[in-house]
């Protein structure tokens, strides 16, 4: 009986196997396929919330529902809070870009360093939101199923039985939108706290593969940062 | 097999940093902090007097996607990455951002 002859000819080309044809880790380019699929995510919400608010008419005012800062109280600040929340975003990112630039550099002692900073940005940011969130939920009475938003004089702020509403959706969408964005920084702090604890013990150092895993996990940060800019300019300024 | 190797110990996938430390890092987060800023003069100092609040929500959108641009390019490095990742990565984005902005145009037409 005739044993198998092995295949003559034997495949070399970049998609035969055994190589990297975009030039990126296993790891890295599931992350970023991860994170292409988590955009879906992100743009259904934000497709619906644009076809929910463009049918209706009645609309809270960004300027008049984000307009507290903590410790002024009754001051009147439009947009200000969410301003320093941007901020902090922005600056947690810019200190995970210099991590992931230490650990190019296998400079141990500063991925540790930028590593904890982005973790205290991410839990400032956090922090923010649990305090706009309550703010709006017992001082502006802003619930899933109303909110104070409405003009008296106009009648399509009213339901048919006569109680008024702002447009009820506003709280929905702003809830559900904002809070599953808050649960991916939440989601991103403890990743990048499990990726300081095995750096700090020096797992990433020994790999020779200049701290993919931070990288990897930067990626992760850096596409929060990039949703908060979508949800941003849905919520706060249009 | 060697090829392989080589290719996961790092070398090849991590490359040497493209440009300064300047260049990578602090002028895109410039970009970013200027725009975000210049977001903030046109939603509180400009009135809708002056600029119909239609305008200001076109070039919110376009000064949104000038900030995702620098994100992505430069925090996220797509843009020093093989064309072939990039385009996987940037052609769905770009149908989603554009159902996006079709959405906020368009839906009203729903409203009757």
């Amino acid at each position: 009986m005739a044993s198998s002859t092995p295949s003559a000819t034997i495949e070399t080309g970049t998609w035969a196997g055994g190589k990297l044809p975009f030039g990126a880790s296993f790891g890295k380019l599931m992350m970023w396929f991860f994170l292409l699929s988590d955009a879906f995510t992100f743009s259904a919400l934000l497709i619906a919330y644009a076809v929910i608010r463009q049918t209706h008419q009645a609309w809270p005012l960004p300027d008049a529902v984000f307009n507290s800062v903590p410790f002024l109280h009754g001051v009147n600040a439009p947009l200000v809070f969410v301003g320093i929340m941007t901020f902090i975003l922005i600056m947690s990112s810019v200190t995970m870009v210099l991590a992931v630039d230490a650990g190019h550099r296998y400079d141990k002692k500063n991925v540790i360093l930028y590593l904890v900073l982005t973790i205290i940005g991410g839990l400032t940011f956090l922090g923010c939101q649990a305090w706009e969130w309550t703010h709006m939920i017992a001082d502006q009475g802003v619930s899933l199923s109303g909110n104070p938003f409405f003009d008296p004089n106009n009648p399509i702020y009213f339901r048919p039985d006569g109680s008024p509403t702002g447009a009820i959706q506003f709280g929905q969408l702003f809830f559900v939108i904002t809070g599953f964005h808050g649960f991916h920084v939440f989601s991103g702090v403890i990743i990048l706290i499990l990726v300081l604890v095995a750096a700090i013990d020096g797992k990433y150092h020994n790999r020779g593969n200049h701290y993919e895993m931070v990288e990897k996990v930067g990626l992760y940060w850096h596409f929060v940062d990039l949703v908060w800019v979508f949800v941003f300019t849905s919520f706060y300024l249009l | 097999m060697a090829d392989l190797h080589s290719a996961q110990s790092g070398h090849e996938v991590a490359g040497e940093p493209h440009g300064t430390v300047y260049q990578r890092i602090w002028r895109p987060f410039l970009i970013l902090l200027v725009v975000t800023v210049a977001e903030f003069i046109i939603a509180l100092a400009i009135p809708d007097s002056l600029m119909p609040k239609g305008y200001k929500n076109a070039l919110y959108i376009v000064l949104t996607i000038a900030k995702a641009f620098y994100i992505v390019s430069f925090f996220m490095h797509l843009r020093f990455e093989r064309a072939g990742l990039i385009y996987a990565i940037v052609v769905p984005l770009a149908f989603i951002v554009a159902l996006i902005a079709a959405m906020f145009a368009e839906a009203g037409y729903m409203a009757g």
